[in-house]
């Protein structure tokens, strides 16, 4: 790798992914980040391939054809079955440092967070961390902005090139890595123009999933890079990989909040289970107004409110209850807070974010199955 | 040996958020505090005090006036402070950062036995990256995502968090730990440690400092070292005034769910 | 003079805020409901070394002072007054020892205080109360030896979760009135020390008030502080000193009540708008806000001249009188704001009502402290 420097824009080429497994399966985002991946190489016109790593894996490699992914790099080993940060760095950089990506992406996973880093810093190149959009082309990058931000519209249409060591640089060939800061109450468009790979890593669950393409999948090619890795170069060791479903997490730190009302009392068993298969469905708990706690449908440790616990979870569905001051003191902060009441001048109302006026033993079940079909879209 | 403990001082985002009418963050209106995941790996060294007698070295690079933070967590224990500070090293990203961070811990000298801590992430980037890298940048060995530690001579032992379960990873000293929340609780100040903290040292360490390192380079620190940029920073639309959907059909929970599939929430 | 907080009073009120947040608000509730301190809490204060804030280094202390209490005793009312009433009650009690204790004593019982023994305090009696030259319980000299007998009552900090030890006030020698009055310590245990009717109350019903009965009680005479027949002057002394303390008590409570209306009147909505744009309304606010800083200046004057070994007995008086009468004010201001949700349990003003009510009452009721300040202003 004599010749490899990071600042030689114009050796650089192709469009790359890195495809993260675990015990053989792929991770979902992997597929996510192929189908997101084929999209920028096309706006770029050039290949779209994936980095995959592992032990006995190639069988992966038709699958990630079928998504978009031109060509597989296929490094098989026994000590890459489990992942180490120092096996999986050195032989990325040195995929890298031989075949020289352009674009080079993981999902932000907590192998995806430990690993990216750690290259992007060996490898002398920009990071950008927890994407939930990129984008190459000028005129699709433009139009999200005006969906999606405050700026004024002869501002985006004004962009197309940024200050660079005091000199204007051109970003119509960048790869634009927008990202939330700040809790998500700053977004920021991020570029590596003077170096590459341009890196980052994508959060799981935003980029859509493409269709499987059976053709695509078998018209997939693997090529095998040559790589050393030897026991001497693994500086961690792997004692054991244990597998566990979630813990419940308590109300305070969960995303998903489900919480229940006077509004089930006409048949609480029934309504109990509601939430608790909403919750499920969504990962988040079952929490509870001060009227479910103080009947006795559910225990102390669930109440939200003034007197119970304060949350403020990506979502926050408040069923059958009508939004009294001291159960909105407890949610008010939550990120989104979907109510469902049968009563329209409910209070919840004034501050929920989307409202259903109606029955919620009919509108729940019906909720449910909405995001299941949701989900199995993805 | 040293436990090291590399901490930033954040903008409080769990209460208001001050934004510029330009979109960038209003810093001037908002507290400050030790970033959450940094106090826990303040705890860590603190722990590890508790049982070996190491010292516990605090370092930050940021302005003047974050040497209070290093005050507060020498009055929860710490016994040294560095304050990495200089007009050269502003506009850092996370890799410039971590060449900063990475020659100041050369400056105070690692040992053998040494262990590095920091937080996963902190809260104003949510970028995880500055351990990692400067674990890169020092060749030293990372553990990511701390759940437990344990040790057992000079060797490290860790529960790894992964979002599907866990790892049990072991390494050896000096090495570099990235400690999320559930590592452990963080003690608070005590009375006694208030009143000594500012007794205690703390060194400044200024672009002259740290200047004959190889690390720090006019192309490798500051804006000029930073290989991202930033292109645009906007606020998302503002979060308007509630919405009732028509109806309580299939249809309605469906258009629901879009719409929280077309925010990212899903 | 202009109040100047050092950086390290400064970080300490940073402590105590978010132990008070985190660690004593979340208590506050249960603990008044079971009329009981929650001895997890009070571990915790002497672990983090609050309880010896005031006791010097050489005991085991933090050697800080009157400001530094202050800043404790404000914090914690906030959250919780019961809890700030144990604080405060604490720094007053073991004063008399630390001042004129022998060092024996003093290496007896500062590294205890210090360490989270909290410290008790007896002066009132039946017969005793506002007029506390009324002491009738006595200590009879008997070889190495002294014996108490009498009782004392509305003594707190020696409920079954606190008190160590407590410094009593006793007479020594009956024919001369208050010039024969003794403090002696007596521990926890001690034969012949009975802990009697514990009291309900209307406020700060966690904190323990009792009645502490000695018969025949016999403890050693290296337990007494200074000098027979200077006891009723320690005790004064530190009354002024627990006056303050009382003060900032009610200091915190108010602050807190006009914190919790501010937030309450933006954002409840009544006739269309937020009650907050109610100029009626608004004016209350600016009322209990120039009562809070009002208090705020006269107490730190009082601690910062108490630090420099000023006199404080009238400025204490004053701090304390007003103190207390606008924390009765304030939260009633701030539970009419709050109106019917004020009134109800699961709002902690209506525990803050009850709590503020006790402060013009103990520690020397309003009208004595109104007989200090005259005296001093007649002098």
């Amino acid at each position: 790798m004599e010749s490899y420097n990071s600042t030689n824009i114009s050796e650089f080429k192709n469009v790359w992914v890195f495809c993260e497994q675990r015990g053989g399966k792929l991770m979902p985002t992997t597929l996510e980040l192929i189908s997101e991946g084929r999209k920028l190489a096309d706006e770029l016109g050039v290949d779209l391939c994936g980095l995959l790593l592992g032990k006995d894996v190639e069988g992966l490699c038709k699958e990630l054809g079928g998504h978009g992914a031109n060509k597989i790099y296929l490094c098989d080993s026994p000590l890459l079955e489990t992942y180490t940060t120092d096996a999986y760095t050195k032989v990325i950089v040195d995929c890298v440092e031989e075949y020289k990506p352009e674009i080079m992406v993981f999902g932000a996973s907590n192998i995806g967070r430990d690993l990216a880093p750690r290259c992007a810093a060996r490898l002398h190149t920009g990071l950008c961390a927890d994407c939930t959009h990129l984008d190459v082309d000028m005129p699709i990058y433009k139009d999200f902005l005006k969906e999606s931000s405050t700026l004024a519209p002869e501002k985006i249409d004004g962009l197309g090139t940024a200050l660079v060591l005091g000199e204007k640089h051109d970003v119509s060939r960048d790869l634009k890595m927008t990202r939330p800061a700040f809790g998500g109450h700053l977004m920021a468009t991020i570029i590596c123009p003077r170096f590459r790979p341009a890196m980052a890593t994508v959060r799981p669950g935003v980029m859509k999933l493409s269709a499987y393409d059976e053709a695509k999948a078998v018209a997939v090619s693997v090529e095998r890079p040559a790589f050393a890795l030897s026991d001497s170069d693994l500086k961690t060791r792997v004692r054991e990989v244990v597998k566990a479903t979630r813990e419940l997490v308590d109300l305070t730190g969960a995303d998903v909040v489900v919480s229940v009302g006077r509004g089930i009392g006409k048949d609480v068993e029934k309504g109990i289970a509601l939430a608790e298969e909403l919750a499920s469905v969504l990962g988040g708990v079952v929490g509870g107004s001060r009227a479910a706690i103080d009947s006795g449908w559910l225990p102390a440790d669930h109440q939200v409110g003034q007197t119970g616990k304060t949350v403020h979870p990506k979502m926050y569905f408040a069923l059958g209850i009508s939004g009294a001051i001291q159960h909105k003191a407890g949610m008010q902060d939550s990120e989104n807070i979907i109510a469902v009441n049968k009563n329209s001048a409910a209070p919840i109302f004034e501050i929920a974010d989307y409202g259903i006026c109606g029955d919620l033993f009919k509108v729940v079940p019906l909720l449910i199955e909405s995001f299941k079909e949701e989900q199995q879209s993805k | 040996m040293k436990a090291i403990v590399c901490v930033k001082q954040v903008p409080d985002t769990s209460g208001k958020v001050a934004v510029n009418p330009d979109g960038t963050l209003d810093r001037a209106s908002m507290l400050t505090i030790v970033n959450p995941d940094d106090m826990n790996a303040v705890e860590a060294a603190l722990k590890l005090k508790d049982e070996t007698g190491c010292k516990v070295v605090v370092v930050t690079m940021g302005p003047p006036p974050a040497e209070g933070m290093l005050r507060q967590l020498m009055a929860m224990g710490a016994d040294e402070g560095v304050l990495v500070s200089a007009r050269e090293f502003g506009g850092s990203d996370t890799f410039a950062t971590s060449q900063i961070l990475a020659a100041a811990l050369n400056k105070m000298g690692l040992d053998p036995d040494d262990v590095v801590f920091c937080g996963r992430q902190a809260i104003d980037g949510d970028t995880a990256q500055v351990g990692p890298q400067i674990a890169e940048k020092l060749g030293m060995p990372q553990i990511s995502y701390v759940a437990d530690i344990h040790k057992e001579g000079s060797v490290i032992v860790c529960k790894r968090m992964l979002e599907d379960g866990y790892m049990m990873v072991e390494t050896q000293t000096p090495c570099l730990l990235t400690c999320i929340k559930e590592l452990n609780q963080p003690r608070y100040m005590s009375i006694l440690g208030i009143k000594d903290c500012y007794t205690k040292p703390v060194t400044v360490y200024d672009y002259n400092a740290l200047k004959d390192d190889p690390l720090i380079d006019p192309t490798t620190i500051g804006l000029k070292g930073s290989p991202t940029n930033i292109l645009t920073s906007f606020t998302p639309p503002l979060k308007g005034v509630g919405m009732m959907l028509e109806g309580t059909g299939k249809s309605t929970t469906d258009q629901l769910v879009g719409m929280l599939a077309a925010k990212h929430v899903i | 003079m202009a109040l100047q907080y050092t950086k390290e009073q400064k970080m300490l009120r940073a402590l105590v805020k978010e132990f008070a947040d985190k660690e004593v608000g979340p208590r506050a509730a249960e603990m008044d409901r079971n009329e009981s301190m929650d001895p997890t809490l009070l571990k915790m204060l002497g672990d983090l070394g609050f309880m010896g804030l005031g006791i010097p280094v050489e005991y085991g202390g933090a050697g800080m002072g009157m400001m530094e209490k202050s800043i404790v005793v404000e914090e914690l009312a906030r959250k919780d007054a019961a809890t700030a009433e144990v604080m405060s009650v604490h720094n007053m009690a073991y004063l008399a020892i630390l001042k004129h204790g022998s060092e024996e004593l003093k290496q007896k019982f500062l590294p205890i205080a210090a360490k989270g023994g909290i410290a008790a305090f007896a002066l009132t009696e039946p017969s005793a109360g506002s007029d506390a030259a009324g002491v009738q319980t006595t200590a009879v000299a008997d070889g190495d030896d002294y014996i108490i007998n009498g009782s004392k009552c509305f003594i707190s900090n020696m409920g079954p979760q606190e008190g160590s030890f407590v410094t009593v006030l006793v007479s020594t020698d009956p024919s001369k009135g208050s010039k024969g009055f003794s403090a002696i310590v007596v521990e926890r245990g001690t034969p012949g020390f009975t802990i009697g009717k514990r009291e309900e109350k209307l406020g700060i019903r966690a904190a323990d008030v009792s009645e502490l009965i000695f018969e025949d009680c016999r403890v050693p005479k290296a337990n007494l502080v200074g000098a027979e027949g200077k006891g009723f002057g320690y005790f004064m002394e530190a009354l002024d000193s627990g006056r303050i303390g009382m003060a900032s008590q009610a200091l915190g409570i108010a602050e807190e009540a006009l914190d919790l209306s501010i937030e309450y009147l933006k954002v409840r909505v009544q006739f269309g708008k937020p009650l907050s744009k109610q100029q009626g309304l608004q004016w209350y606010l600016a009322d209990m806000g120039t009562k809070v800083e009002a208090a705020r200046a006269l107490i730190y004057e009082a601690a910062s001249d108490m630090d420099r070994g000023d006199p404080v007995g009238k400025i204490a008086a004053i701090a304390k009188y007003y103190a207390s009468e606008i924390g009765v004010q304030v939260t009633d201001k701030a539970l009419q704001l709050h109106s019917g949700y004020g009134y109800m349990r699961d709002y902690p003003l209506e525990r803050m009502y009850r709590d503020a009510r006790i402060i013009p009452i103990y520690e020397g009721t309003s009208e004595i402290q109104k007989i200090i300040i005259s005296r001093e202003l007649l002098k």
